[in-house]
C-alpha cells in the first residue's frame, strides 16, 4: 500500500567548517559518524516508506555539505533511496572532484546545485568560504566533464563590502558558465550571529546603496534568457520542452507534500508539518533502535495553510490561483494593490482567477504579501 | 454645636512652603492623630500628591481646639488650582496665608492672598521655617504685611518641622477668625464645595453646612441640578470619616448620598432636605472655563470605553475636567479635554494612565480662539462640509484642526502674570517674556532682593514650556502665577500637516504667523524620519491653508522581499510575515499611509520642547 507524497528530501549536516552567515542545521568534525548517520536515515526512511507514493518526483539532498559525506557513505545512501524524475544533490564546490562528479552521474543525480556565492576572492573570504574563484570555476567544468546538463549556481548579492561593479562582475562570471539555473540570495545576516557581530555595522551603512542590487540581479539575469520564476530562482527557458524549474523547490511553492529525512528535516503532510530535532546524537540513537527521532509537530489549520499559499505561491511568476489562498486574502486590499500597480488579476487557462504580480509587486512581494494577508 | 463656638479656616501657600507640614503639626497637637498614625502629610492621601508634593483635591478635616471645632479645608498651592483654591476658600471664613521666612513672598502668594481678599476672609499671614539658619523671619513678617496691609507684628513665626509656635497659630484662629453666621433655624442649605467617588458608597459630598440641620436618612434635594436622593449617612473627617447625627449651620463635614451617577451631583450646588426646602439656593461658584485643550486618545483603540469611563470618575472629583468626543482620522476614538492648565493636563494624564492603566496619546495642548469667519459660506476641508455664517459672528474653536481656513480675526486669550524673581535674573526673563510676545505691564520692588514683574503675555506661549523656560533661567529661583486678562487679536494661522495629501487632523497648530516656517520644518523633518517607506512615495507637507511651507517625501520602498524560502523556512516565514502584518495592524491610517504610532509620539513630543 503506497502513500501519497512524491517529493523527498534528505538531511546531510556534515561539513568541513560553518560559514559565519550560515543559519542551516550543520554538524562540524564527527567525521567517523557519516556511516552511522547513513543508517539512521535509512532506517528513518523505512519507518515513513508508507508514505511516500510509488514513483517520485523528486529527491533533494541538501546539507550542510551533501558532498562532504564520506564518498562510500553517499554512494550507498544514492543506491538505497527511490528513484525520481529529478534527483539534487548540493555541493560546494571544493568537495567536486572528477571522480566525485561521475559518482553522482552513476548513482543516477540529474542536477547539481553548486554553492559558489561569489567570484569574488575578497568577498568569498568575508563568507568564510574555502573555494576560490578558480575551484569554483573548477567544479563546474568537473560537473559538465560527466555530463551533468541541468547544474545550478548558487550566488549572494548584498555581501559586506560588495559594489556594484564587483556584483556585475559576479554576474557575468556566472553567466559565462551558462548554467541552467541559477539563485540569487539577498544575503540575510541573522542577528546574533557571529557574522552580524563582525558586519552587521557595515551592512547599515551599505544598505541604501544595496536596495538597488535586487534590480540588478533581476535586469541582468532577464536580459541574458533567464526567465525570473521565482523571487529568487532564475533558469534558462530552454527549446527543446525541457523544464529548468528546480521541480523539488516548486513543489514546495505550489504546496505540495513532501516527507523530509535527517536531523533538522521537516515534513508537511497533510494538516501536519512536523520537524526533526536537529539533534544529531538523538537522532542517531532512536533510530539505532528502529524508533522515530524526536519531533515537533505542528498543526496545519485551513487558514494558515490558505496564508502559507498565499505566501508561496506570490513568489512565482505563475501567480496564485485564487481559489487556493481565499480565506487568506483581504479584498480590499486586493484593491489597493491592483490599484498600485503591484498585482494583477487575470483568468488562467482553465478560467481560473490568478493571482500575479508585476515586476514592481515582486520586488516588494514580502510587503505586498503582508498586506494581502486578510 | 453653638456657631460661636466652630471656625473654618484655609490654609493657603506657595508649593513647598510648608502649608501640609503646618497641617500636620495642628492634628498632632489637637490629638486628632496619635503619634502611631501620624505620617508625613497625612491629608494628601493620592498617591498621586505624596510623589509629587503637591495636593490636588481639597479635603475637610475636623480638630478641637480649647472648646473650639476647627475645620482645616485644605487647598491646592499650583496655579492651574486657583478655581478649586476658591471653591474651598468659599467655605471658610478665615484662612492662614504661609510663607517661607527664607524665600519671602511668592508670586503665588501674591494670588492666593488676592484671592482670599476678594473671598471677604480673615488673612491669618504667617512666617513659617523660622528654624532655618538662613530664614529672616523679620524680612518675611514686613513682606507680608506690605502684601495683606497688616502690621508686621500681627505676623505669627511659626516653624511647622519643629511645632515652634503652632500653638499661638490654633490659638489666633480662635481669636481672629469670625465664627460663621448662618441662621441655624432657617431651612436647610449646604454648599457643595467638593465631592470623592466611593466604589462601595457611591457620591460622598464635601459640604459646609450654612443654614439648619442635615440628618441621616433623609431626603434631599440638590437645587441647582434637580437631584434628589436620601442620606445614608453624615458626618466629618477626623482625619477619617466619623460618623455624626446631624451637621449642624457652620459646620463642614461629608454626606454619603448613595448616588451611583457621578455627573448627578456638581460641585457648587445647594443641598436643602425635600421636607423643607429652602426656597433660594446659596450663591454658586462661577463656572470656570478650561483655557488649554487636548485631545486624548487611546493608543490601543478598543481601550476607548475605558478612556470614556475613566474620564466620567475623575470628573466627579474634578469638575474644571471637561471633555467631548472627538474623532480622528488618524488616531480613531478619543476625546478633547479641557484644563485649567499645563500641569493640570499633566496630572489628569497620570491619573488616566496611573490610576485607570490606560496607554494614551495626548495632542498638542492649544487655548480657546474666539474667531470671525468670513462671512458667507466657506467649506471646512477637514471636515469636507460647507459652513454658513453671518457676518459678525464670533466661534470659539478649541480644536486647531477646526479654525476655519479664512478668517476676518481671530482672538486669543491672554494672561496676566506675575513672575517673582530674583534682581540678578530680571534681564533673562525680561528677554524670555518678550520672545513668547509679551508686553511689559509695569514692576514692584516687594524686597531689596527681589523684583516683581507683570507682563501680558498671550496664554498659548506660555502652554508649551514658558515654566521650564523661566525656572531654567533662573536656576529655579523664578516664582510664576498668572490670571486670565480677556482675549485679544493675533496674527494667528493654521498649520496643516499633511502626509500623503491628506491632511492629519490630530497635528493641526494654530500659532503666530512668525513662527509657522520653522514649526513646519520641524514637524516635516520629524516625520519623515518617523514614517517607514512605503510601496509608493510619501509627500509629507505642512500648510497654511492651500500654501505649502515645507515639503519632503518620503520615497518609495524599492525592495522587501523574503530572500529565500524552502521546505524547512515555511513556519518561520509565514510567523515573520503574521507579526509584520500585527505590526500593520497597530499603524494609524492616513489616507493610504501607514503611521506608527511613534511617529506622532515624535511629533507630539516635539510640540513639547517648542524651542
Amino acid at each position: 500500500m503506497s502513500g501519497h507524497v512524491r517529493h523527498l528530501y534528505v538531511h546531510l549536516p556534515f561539513c568541513a567548517h560553518r560559514c559565519g552567515y550560515c543559519d542551516f542545521v550543520t554538524v562540524v568534525g564527527r567525521e567517523g559518524q557519516h556511516g552511522r548517520y547513513v543508517d539512521a536515515l535509512l532506517a528513518e526512511l523505512e519507518l515513513e516508506h508508507g508514505l511516500l507514493a510509488e514513483r517520485l518526483e523528486t529527491v533533494f539532498l541538501g546539507g550542510g555539505t551533501p558532498t562532504f559525506t564520506d564518498g562510500r557513505e553517499l554512494r550507498r545512501l544514492l543506491a538505497a533511496l527511490p528513484s525520481a524524475a529529478e534527483v539534487t544533490v548540493e555541493a560546494n564546490p571544493e568537495t567536486v572532484t572528477p571522480a566525485l562528479a561521475r559518482l553522482l552521474r552513476d548513482a543516477g543525480v540529474t542536477r547539481v546545485s553548486l554553492g559558489a556565492q561569489s567570484f569574488q576572492p575578497d568577498l568569498l573570504r568575508v563568507l568564510e568560504r574555502r573555494a576560490s574563484p578558480a575551484v569554483v570555476r573548477r567544479a563546474f567544468y568537473h560537473l559538465r566533464d560527466a555530463n551533468f546538463d541541468n547544474i545550478s549556481l548558487d550566488l549572494l548579492h548584498g555581501i559586506p563590502g560588495q559594489s556594484a561593479a564587483a556584483l556585475a562582475a559576479d554576474i557575468d562570471e556566472a553567466l559565462a558558465l551558462a548554467p541552467e539555473h541559477i539563485s540569487y540570495y539577498e544575503l540575510e545576516a541573522k542577528q546574533g550571529t557571529r557574522f552580524a557581530h563582525a558586519h552587521g555595522a557595515e551592512l547599515v551603512r551599505q544598505a541604501e546603496a544595496m536596495e538597488g542590487y535586487f534590480d540588478l540581479v533581476v535586469e541582468r539575469l532577464n536580459a541574458a534568457g533567464y526567465r525570473w520564476y521565482e523571487t529568487a530562482n532564475f533558469c534558462l527557458a530552454e527549446a527543446d520542452g525541457r523544464d529548468l524549474r528546480a521541480q523539488h523547490n516548486l513543489a514546495y511553492w505550489l504546496g505540495r507534500d513532501y516527507l523530509g529525512l535527517g536531523i533538522g528535516a521537516v515534513s508537511t503532510l497533510g494538516d501536519q508539518r512536523r520537524r526533526n530535532a536537529p539533534r544529531l546524537r538523538a537522532y542517531l540513537g532512536s533510530l539505532a533502535g528502529r524508533e522515530a527521532p524526536p519531533r515537533e509537530v505542528e498543526a496545519l489549520d485551513a487558514r494558515t495553510r490558505a496564508e502559507e499559499r498565499l505566501m508561496l505561491g506570490l513568489r512565482l511568476d505563475t501567480g496564485l490561483p485564487l481559489s487556493e489562498a481565499r480565506r487568506s486574502v483581504d479584498d480590499d486590499a486586493l484593491g489597493r494593490v491592483e490599484r498600485l500597480g503591484l498585482a494583477t488579476l487575470s483568468a488562467d487557462g482553465n478560467g481560473r482567477r490568478t493571482l500575479v504580480l508585476t515586476p514592481r509587486g515582486r520586488r516588494l512581494g514580502g510587503a505586498v504579501t503582508v498586506e494581502l494577508l486578510a | 454645636m453653638d456657631q460661636e463656638r466652630i471656625r473654618n479656616f484655609s490654609i493657603i501657600a506657595h508649593i513647598d512652603h510648608g502649608k501640609s507640614t503646618l497641617a500636620d503639626r495642628i492634628l498632632e497637637l489637637t490629638n486628632t492623630v496619635t503619634g502611631r498614625e501620624m505620617r508625613a502629610q497625612v491629608l494628601d492621601s493620592m498617591e498621586l500628591e505624596r510623589e509629587r508634593g503637591i495636593t490636588i483635591k481639597a479635603q475637610a478635616v475636623r480638630v478641637t481646639w480649647k472648646g473650639h471645632e476647627l475645620n482645616l479645608i485644605d487647598t491646592p498651592g499650583h496655579v492651574d488650582f486657583t478655581y478649586e483654591v476658591s471653591r474651598a476658600l468659599q467655605a471658610c471664613e478665615g484662612a492662614v496665608l504661609v510663607v517661607d521666612a527664607a524665600q519671602g513672598v511668592e508670586a503665588q502668594t501674591v494670588a492666593n492672598a488676592y484671592l482670599a481678599i476678594e473671598n471677604d476672609l480673615e488673612l491669618l499671614p504667617l512666617a513659617n521655617k523660622i528654624d532655618l539658619p538662613q530664614a529672616d523671619a523679620e524680612g518675611a513678617a514686613s513682606e507680608l504685611a506690605g502684601l495683606v496691609g497688616d502690621t508686621p507684628d500681627h505676623v505669627l513665626k511659626v516653624s511647622a518641622k519643629t511645632g515652634a509656635g503652632v500653638e499661638a497659630v490654633l490659638d489666633a484662629i480662635v481669636e481672629r477668625i469670625p465664627p460663621p453666621s448662618g441662621d441655624p433655624d432657617a431651612p436647610a442649605r449646604a454648599l457643595v464645595f467638593d465631592s470623592s467617588y466611593d466604589q462601595y458608597r457611591g457620591v460622598v459630598a464635601f459640604v459646609r453646612v450654612v443654614d439648619g440641620r442635615f440628618h441621616a436618612r433623609e431626603h434631599i434635594l440638590a437645587m441647582a441640578q434637580g437631584t434628589r436622593f436620601e442620606t445614608e449617612e453624615v458626618g466629618f473627617f477626623s482625619p477619617t470619616m466619623k460618623a455624626a447625627d446631624t451637621l449642624d449651620a457652620g459646620e463642614v463635614g461629608y454626606i454619603i448620598t448613595g448616588l451611583k451617577d457621578v455627573a448627578k451631583l456638581r460641585v457648587g450646588d445647594t443641598l436643602t432636605t425635600q421636607a423643607r426646602p429652602a426656597s433660594e439656593p446659596l450663591p454658586g461658584y462661577k463656572d470656570v472655563k478650561p483655557m488649554v485643550f487636548a485631545a486624548l486618545f487611546p493608543t490601543d483603540s478598543d481601550e476607548y470605553p475605558q478612556l470614556r469611563d475613566a474620564l466620567e470618575r475623575l470628573r466627579l472629583n474634578d469638575a474644571s475636567l471637561s471633555y467631548e468626543p472627538e474623532t480622528s482620522q488618524a488616531l480613531g476614538f478619543g476625546f478633547r479635554c479641557g484644563f485649567l492648565g499645563l500641569l493640570h493636563m499633566e496630572i489628569v494624564r497620570e491619573r488616566l494612565e496611573r490610576e485607570f492603566d490606560l496607554d494614551l496619546l495626548v495632542t498638542a495642548p492649544n487655548v480657546a480662539y474666539r474667531v470671525e469667519p468670513p462671512a458667507g459660506e466657506w467649506l471646512e476641508p477637514t471636515v469636507a462640509y460647507n459652513v454658513t455664517t453671518p457676518a459678525g459672528d464670533v466661534v470659539e474653536v478649541h480644536n486647531p484642526a477646526e479654525m476655519p481656513p479664512e478668517r476676518e480675526r481671530v482672538d486669543e486669550p491672554y494672561v496676566r502674570a506675575s513672575i517673582v524673581v530674583p534682581k540678578d535674573g530680571v534681564g533673562q526673563v525680561m528677554e524670555l517674556c518678550t520672545d513668547r510676545r509679551g508686553r511689559f505691564d509695569h514692576m514692584e520692588y516687594p524686597s531689596p532682593e527681589r523684583v516683581l514683574l507683570v507682563y501680558e503675555l498671550p496664554l498659548a506661549e506660555i502652554v508649551f514650556d514658558f515654566y521650564d523656560q523661566l525656572k531654567s533661567r533662573t536656576s529655579g529661583y523664578a516664582g510664576f502665577d498668572y490670571d486670565f486678562a480677556g482675549f485679544r487679536e493675533g496674527e494667528l494661522v493654521r498649520l496643516d500637516v499633511l502626509v500623503g495629501g491628506e491632511p492629519v487632523d490630530a497635528l493641526s497648530l494654530v500659532l503666530h504667523r512668525d513662527e509657522a516656517y520653522a514649526r513646519g520644518r520641524a514637524l516635516v523633518d520629524r516625520l519623515r524620519e518617523e514614517i517607514p517607506r512605503q510601496m509608493f512615495d510619501v509627500p509629507v507637507q505642512a500648510a497654511i491653508g492651500s500654501r505649502v511651507i515645507a515639503r519632503e517625501t518620503i520615497k518609495a520602498k524599492r525592495k522587501d522581499v523574503l530572500a529565500k524560502c524552502y521546505g524547512g523556512d515555511i513556519t518561520r516565514k509565514r510567523k515573520l510575515l503574521e507579526r509584520q502584518k500585527a505590526g500593520k495592524r497597530r499603524m494609524k491610517q492616513v489616507g493610504a499611509v501607514e503611521v506608527p504610532q511613534e511617529a506622532f509620539l515624535a511629533v507630539l513630543n516635539l510640540n513639547d520642547t517648542k524651542r
